[in-house]
């Protein structure tokens, strides 16, 4: 690793004065990225802002079907929450499947989501909850937030404070995780609220998307039968020594179907 | 350069770091604690496994300075004395180890995982539970027999307790 300053913030506003100080700041969750980034040098930040002792963004509230995670929630705190688990057990679901129970101890859901990595388990979930992303700044829309691989719209001393949504009559997750990494190889979350939405991670060559025409299907009937014979493109998929497009394109389905059969259970 | 202190196994300790200075690194290099494996640079293996204020976590992916202030156990501080711990003496009693060289952070996992399934493990969550531990001899069989036996020793116990209550 190379040489870096640490600073720990107490609050969001102490946290964005600190890194607007140093020449190249890079905030700090829970560090289950940054810091693996930072060991093999990929991630070379002059300074470190520590989120995890910022309290006003932890925790989760639920009233009604109105849900609220603070960025800096960790996933084994959403795996484990007895009140989100009746609105919404899909999350929790996720948030349990996400590395291992080391890495759920210290990765926050605000981390993730940030970070968009395109195989990440999150961003699928927001999309489809189409949950608002609060900053400090602004609330942003989960279909403005995420562009592309690791890019979002945040910007520089943007942090981001919490999620919201509403828990949907219906969800479920469904991921083929690599057997080595648990990064999803394809991840689908679906949600059947007002509407049927459909997101996928893991698989896109350009990050998390709605798969519009499974969306179609589901609409007609929310039923995993309704997707026998509905196929996805594999032009827009990543292929890697994993797995090739044309296998992530399958994936799409086969995993919305299960996604859609919990929801259902 | 960094102030850290922490209370580790116990006792106070403090020390001057580099920033990029992990927190396994300190444990080893400054407190002499090498129980704590480094058995890869990237955060997968496991074997560095310590708890921080009661949770398990990889001591190779988190800084000394983010630790500054907690509380830390590491598998030196789990034993009473000369009296093993219920995991350590499970471990030894079914042969959970080959080499060794995972043990540690093995058995920290295990303490975690017990301690957060009060109502007792089955095989199957014993696995899943230890998706962030790699043991390179494939010894997990054995692994997996010590901690359900461990676990089902800490429940009975902790039920007589309340009996007694």
């Amino acid at each position: 690793m190379y040489e870096v300053t640490y600073h720990r913030a107490s609050s969001v506003s102490e946290a964005v004065k600190l890194a607007k100080a140093g020449e190249d700041s890079k905030f700090l969750a829970g560090g289950m990225t940054l810091i693996p980034a930072m060991k093999t040098r990929l991630a070379a930040p002059s300074d470190v802002v520590d989120l995890r002792h910022v309290k006003e963004i932890r925790g989760i509230k639920v009233s009604g079907k109105k849900v609220t995670i603070g960025a800096g929630t960790t996933h084994a705190d959403v795996a484990g929450n007895a009140k989100l688990v009746r609105v919404c057990p899909a999350i929790c679901k996720l948030a349990s499947s996400i590395g291992d129970p080391h890495v759920r101890h210290m990765g926050t859901i605000g981390g993730s989501i940030a970070n968009n990595d395109p195989a990440a388990d999150y961003p699928a979930a927001m999309l489809a909850l189409d949950a608002t992303i609060i900053t400090n700044k602004r609330a942003i829309s989960a279909a403005r937030f995420f562009k592309g691989l690791f890019e979002t719209t945040l910007k520089d001393g943007e942090i981001i404070k919490e999620v919201q949504f509403t828990a949907p009559a219906k969800c479920g997750y469904a991921k083929f995780p690599n057997p080595a990494s648990r990064y999803a190889m394809t991840g689908v979350f679906v949600a059947k609220g007002k509407e049927v939405r459909v997101a996928v991670t893991g698989a896109g060559d350009d990050g998390v998307f709605r798969a519009k025409a499974l969306e179609k299907a589901l609409e007609r009937k929310f039923d995993a039968s309704a997707l026998d014979g509905v196929s996805v493109s594999a032009s827009n998929m990543m292929s890697d020594i994993h797995a090739s497009a044309e296998y992530r394109a399958n994936l799409v389905v086969v995993m919305a179907k299960r996604a859609v059969a919990a929801a259902n259970a | 350069m960094s102030e850290v202190s922490m209370v580790v196994n116990g006792r106070k300790v403090s020390g001057s770091v580099e920033d990029r200075t992990l927190l396994v690194h300190f444990l080893r290099d400054n407190l002499g604690l090498t129980g704590t494996h480094v058995g890869c640079d990237t955060s997968q293996c496991g074997s560095c496994v310590i708890h921080v204020d009661g949770k398990a976590v990889k001591a190779c992916t988190m800084l000394a300075a983010q630790a500054s202030g907690s509380t830390i156990t590491t598998i030196e501080g789990l034993a009473d004395g000369a009296s093993l711990h219920v995991v350590q003496e499970a471990f030894k009693e079914h042969h959970g180890l080959q080499c060794g060289f995972c043990t540690p952070g093995m058995i920290m996992a295990a303490v975690d995982m017990i301690n957060r399934h009060p109502g007792g493990l089955d095989e199957a969550t014993v696995r899943a539970e230890l998706d962030g531990n790699i043991c390179r001899c494939t010894g997990y069989h054995n692994i997996v027999k010590a901690i359900l036996a461990a676990s089902k020793k800490i429940k009975s116990s902790s039920a007589r307790k309340k009996k007694a209550a």
